[in-house]
């Protein structure tokens, strides 16, 4: 049989300067090379997507003067999928005098991440998560206030410090709008130009650099190529790969994938973080799952009962036959452990059969003490939104009945090797947000979502991004390129293929049963057996894919059925990555829990001196296997040590 | 549950539209309502028709994408609650019901349920922000906010711009939307030196755009999914008259 | 705001919808006013003919010698006409956005037959323009019967409390005076709340609240203190 990889030359980022850590990001924005204010309007810099990251990018890029062209498949920048962020975001203030600092940040987020992240993008995250509470304020973000007119905060998993900031249970909304309003006033400007209902279905690389787009306009189906000095895909993660997910129903891997088809490293695809606080599956019909945010781990305590199939009302059951395991098994963290830990914590509580709700695939979220503790109107204050939800989807009232919750995929942290400079292995094509895989390691901290793709937009691709346009000037390249017209042809080729196969499976079809796979062989807990088990399905049912699948209408109109079909056909080729990276990965960390790698109780082992590289994919051709080029991670300024939340 | 519902089909912007019956069985009161239509797309796609196209994205009430008028009633008979939100549960079996898109003249019909809100994002364009590039800002906690303003801006900042208000309102007033954000923007201390500015830039806009005038019917209010309150719009009003006598500044 | 033109974008405003509501709204409440002193000097009849015919050439007394004769009486009545006539101007200048914005359809733009009258649409708020127009009619009708003195049911006099008296002993001038004060009532019931809405008064829940009650109480009086004197008359209490 073919090997599933080969090992290619290892990697690594030279764009970090040496140096100390606090030194590295002044002394990277003094060595990059600056471009003229008045030569900025002659270059054009494409971005994908309209989230945190790829909103505060183009509004800071448009301010600086650079002609943005910007691009979303939603009808409105607006819509992008960080508005559903729920809980907060992160930042070293030390508002609250707790002890809080940059390098805490920085400390929490490596070992958070389980120590697969490079240190020096981390420090620097934690460097400008201050500033990035500024900008929101600046911008009019209605962050939650104390009395006394002052912001508040809280806590969130993985930490215990009170850093997080955050808009009642809307924060990724309101700084998604800040963002937006700061893009449209941008547009207003004239420095942006936002194409809606556009996606982008092909990168466009003349020698060597990335150098536009092909999107298809997805109200009448037109192809269009546009051509720029540089390309910043900020297109999101690939939860949706599950087919259930927390993701919005469009979020797609297409935009990364064929970027990764023309040259991208794609970093780390096994490390998906599936989030312990959801509302369980409630059927067949399911299309989508919804989050209850972390937050409420801060006020809710989580318990199953101790006998095995136990069905009383949660009411019935007695205190002292409770099991509030997450107390038990983690006395220093209690409900406030990191996602992953929590996340497999349920997942064994279930598969001990104690399990609760339909299915037995649920344990209880009970917000009872606190109510008690604080005040029904104090958990109304805080959480009042995410209970509506619940209620309305559950039909059950969460302020009487403990909430169900079980663990749903969430974030994706692998996405496209970036180097300090956040530019992938294309020169000239640069990844922000949750589409890169930089600092979140095996595993991203609660909150820090929203820091991350705020940093990245607002902050860190501004001060990089001159460097590469300083250093390679724009040229005369237009659409009428070979290499453009090479692009658009192959889509055009790939759309017509689709409607031509005429079969018998509708798309979404295909869908569920890749995502079923994919979240039994590589969701929470993940075997060598499994994952060779599940590359082998894959690829069948994507044969079964292109010859069976039934795409109605034509390219020329609206046709939903056709856009779905592009991007669940990039799910087939990421997933059968996604195995492959979490088969040869032989070590448990973060949300990558390896059975045949865990400590005597059970918990996650990593193995440092065999995998503390981040893994980086090379695309080697349709049907050939990847190639791992590996980037070697060094500490200088961590232990590395096993994570202990007890 | 066996259900009819009668859905407005449009194949493009220029082409004519109709209501058309479809039967939809089996179908379980946990569904959500963009579920059952799910549904009803597998059964089209099966005869190999073509599927309804309706706008949707993340399913949990955020995002503002989706936008049925059903039964009459901008995303449905349940208050406080998206279309997406809605669940079959409120149904009776046998039912039918009928599915539109919004409809403005200033939110041209893409295909069938989808429509182009595009107006609404050029009201924001207009105005609707306050100009703080990045990197201008002072510290966070310079300018303490009252919590009753933050609040308050809170309470306008939740608008989910989805345009439920303009497909409820007899006259077509994208008002609600207007006022929200002007609220929003206008209660807090670093929304006033462009306070009356914005208001009298996203009033033209909305003018511009072709959406009626407000006579404070309240009909946006009572299907706005996220309670919106129709005091933003009197908030607006004031703001834009009392901007109008000023001397050139 | 980019423009930087604040003249032009406040000229534009000049001419918003915000602006015309304002403008309705003024005019409206100035019409409110002259109902209540209207709905004041009609009570008159019940000082009998002396009373009232003295309060009526009092009207045209006010501020003589400073002013000519009836000077300060057509002062107002040029106001009057002025805000009628803005009122009816932003009424159908709005209501032709209105149709524009919704296809000509307003309300009615659904295929369905289903909450015609959405979810919470008052009665009032539902008959706003009808209502207008019927009130504007029966003004014309009203002014030619009783104070131009054209139209005579029941014979015309000199004397306007003679007038008066002699209309409304007939049953359909009553029946059409009832009419149109039941239309005033609708209009008077959304209108005065919709007036200070549209001119910033809304601030609250509270005063949402009050204000709608503000509008029921003033529309109360003015239906009672205008229905009273032609129901007298028409009973045979005043004669």
């Amino acid at each position: 049989m073919e090997p599933l990889f080969t090992v290619g030359e290892p990697i690594q980022d030279v764009k970090a300067p040496a140096g100390p850590l606090q030194d590295q990001w002044e002394a990277r924005r003094f060595g990059a090379k600056l471009i003229n204010p008045a030569n900025r309007r002659k270059l054009s810099v494409i971005i994908v997507g309209t989230g945190l990251a790829g909103s505060s990018a183009a509004a800071t890029l448009g301010e600086a003067g650079y002609h943005v062209k910007s691009f979303c498949y939603q009808d409105s920048p607006r819509r992008a999928h960080s508005i559903a962020a729920q809980g907060g975001i992160n930042a070293a203030k030390n508002y609250r005098n707790d002890g809080d600092s940059i390098r805490r940040l920085f400390y929490d987020t490596v070992k958070g991440g389980d120590y697969r992240s490079r240190e020096s993008n981390v420090y620097r995250l934690a460097e400008v998560s201050s500033a990035i509470i500024d900008q929101c304020v600046a911008q009019g973000v209605p962050f939650a206030r104390d009395y006394g007119g002052l912001l508040d905060t809280r806590s969130f998993g993985g930490v215990q410090v009170s850093r997080t900031f955050y808009a009642r249970g809307q924060t990724g909304q309101q700084l998604l709008l800040g963002a937006y309003q700061a893009l449209e006033r941008q547009v207003s400007a004239g420095t942006v130009e936002v194409h809606t209902r556009h996606e982008m279905l092909e990168l466009i690389v003349i020698d060597g650099k990335a150098r536009g787009v092909v999107v298809r306009d997805l109200v009448d189906g037109t192809l269009e190529t546009h051509m720029a000095d540089a390309v910043v895909l900020a297109s999101g993660g690939y939860g949706n790969v599950y087919h259930l997910s927390t993701n919005a129903m469009g979020c797609n891997t297409s935009a990364t994938w064929r970027a990764h088809r023309k040259g991208a490293l794609f970093a780390n695809p096994c490390f998906t973080q599936i989030h312990p606080t959801c509302i369980p599956v409630s059927g067949e019909h399911q299309s989508k799952l919804t989050l209850m945010s972390e937050s409420l781990r801060n006020d809710g305590r989580i318990w199953v009962p101790v006998k095995a199939g136990d069905t009383r009302a949660p009411g019935d059951i007695p205190k002292e036959e409770r099991d509030y395991y997450l107390e038990r098994q983690y006395p220093a963290f209690g409900n406030l452990v990191p996602r992953d830990v929590a996340s497999r914590a349920a997942k064994n509580q279930c598969d001990a059969g104690r399990g609760v709700g339909p299915g037995g695939r649920g344990v209880y979220l009970d917000l009872a003490d606190a109510i008690v503790r604080l005040g029904r109107d104090a958990i109304e204050e805080k959480y009042g939104n995410l209970l509506d939800m619940y209620q309305k989807i559950t039909d059950e009232d969460p302020y009487r009945v403990p909430m169900r919750i079980y663990p749903a995929v969430h974030y994706t942290m692998g996405g496209l090797w970036v180097d300090y400079d956040l530019e992938s292995s294309i020169p000239g094509l640069f990844v922000i947000g949750e589409a890169n895989y930089s600092d979140h390691g095996a595993n991203r901290l609660g909150a820090s979502a929203l820091m991350q793709g705020l940093a990245d937009g607002y902050f860190i691709l501004p001060n990089t991004i001159n460097d590469y346009l300083a250093k390679n000037p724009a040229d005369a390249a237009d659409s009428s390129h070979p290499e453009a017209v090479k692009a658009l042809e192959t889509v055009h080729e790939r759309l017509n293929r689709f409607l031509s196969i005429n079969g018998n499976r509708t798309v979404d079809s295909f869908h569920k049963e890749l995502g079923a796979l994919v979240w039994e062989y590589c969701g929470m807990e993940r075997n060598a057996e499994g994952l060779e088990h599940a590359v082998g399905l894959i690829r069948a049912l994507k044969d079964e894919f292109w010859t069976n699948v039934k795409v109605t209408g034509t390219n020329e109109e609206l046709n939903q059925t056709l856009e779905r079909a592009g991007r669940v056909a990039d799910f087939f080729e990421l997933a059968e990555l996604m195995c492959i990276d979490a088969l040869h990965r032989a070590e448990s960390c973060g949300s990558h829990f390896r059975t045949e790698s865990q400590t005597d109780d059970g918990e996650a082992l990593r193995n440092d001196d065999a995998f503390a590289y981040v893994a980086a994919w090379e695309f080697t051709g349709e049907g050939s296997p990847p190639r791992l080029r590996k980037e070697n991670l060094e500490y200088h300024n961590v232990e590395l040590a096993q994570r202990s939340y007890k | 549950m066996n259900i009819t519902v009668r859905i407005w089909r449009q194949h493009d912007q220029a082409a004519a539209g109709r209501m058309v019956s479809y039967k939809v069985d089996g179908i379980s009161p946990d569904m959500s309502f963009l579920e059952m239509l799910d549904v009803l797309n597998d059964q089209l796609t099966a005869a190999g028709d073509d599927p309804v196209a309706f706008d949707h994205d993340c399913r949990e009430g955020i995002c503002g994408m989706c936008s049925l008028v059903i039964n009459g009633i901008a995303h449905g008979p349940e208050a406080l609650t998206t279309t997406c939100q809605l669940y079959m549960r409120h149904f009776d079996d046998g039912d039918t019901i009928d599915i539109e898109p919004w409809r403005s003249e200033s939110f041209p019909i893409l295909r069938d349920l989808i429509v182009d809100r595009s107006a609404m994002d050029r009201i924001i364009q207009a105005g609707g922000y306050i100009s703080a590039p990045t990197g201008s800002a002072p510290d966070a906690a310079a300018t303490l906010v009252p919590k009753k303003n933050a609040d308050r801006a809170f309470d306008a900042a939740v608008c989910i711009g989805c345009g439920a208000c303009i497909a409820a309102c007899p006259n077509g007033s994208g008002m609600l939307f207007t006022g929200a954000k002007a609220n929003h923007l206008g209660v807090l201390p670093q929304g006033q030196p462009e306070r009356h500015e914005r208001a009298l830039a996203m009033v033209n806009q909305h003018d511009a755009e072709g959406f009626g005038g407000c006579t404070q019917i309240g009909e946006c209010t009572a299907v706005c999914p996220v309670g919106i309150p129709l005091d933003v719009i009197s908030f607006l009003n004031a703001d834009v008259l009392s901007a109008l006598p000023r001397k050139t500044d | 705001m980019s423009t930087g033109n604040v003249a032009g974008v406040r000229s534009t405003a000049a001419r918003s919808s915000v602006a015309l509501h304002a403008a309705m709204a003024v005019t409206g409440l100035i019409m409110i006013l002259f109902l209540l002193a209207h709905m004041y000097g009609n009570l008159k009849v019940f000082e009998g003919q002396q009373g009232f015919d003295g309060y009526a050439a009092y009207l045209r007394e006010i501020a003589q010698p400073l002013l000519p004769h009836a000077g300060a009486l057509w002062i107002l009545r040029v106001i009057l006409l002025a805000s009628v006539l803005l009122h009816i101007f932003s009424a159908f200048t709005l209501w032709h956005r209105s149709r524009s914005a919704t296809g000509g359809k307003g309300g009615w733009r659904y295929e369905t037959t289903k909450n015609r009258r959405g979810v919470q649409r008052s009665y009032a708020s539902f008959t706003m323009r009808w209502g207008g127009v019927v009130i504007g009619l029966f003004v014309i009708y009203h002014l030619l019967h009783l104070s131009a003195d054209v139209i005579a049911p029941g014979g015309a006099s000199a004397s306007p409390y003679q007038r008066m008296v002699n209309g409304f002993q007939i049953w359909w001038v009553v029946l059409s005076y009832v009419i149109a004060l039941i239309a005033l009532g609708f209009h008077l019931r959304h209108g005065i709340w919709s007036a200070f809405a549209s001119l910033g008064a809304n601030k609250s829940v509270g005063t949402r609240r009050f204000l709608n009650q503000l509008a029921t109480v003033v529309m109360l009086i003015i239906l009672v203190g205008f229905l009273v004197p032609p129901l007298a008359i028409f009973a045979g209490w005043v004669s």
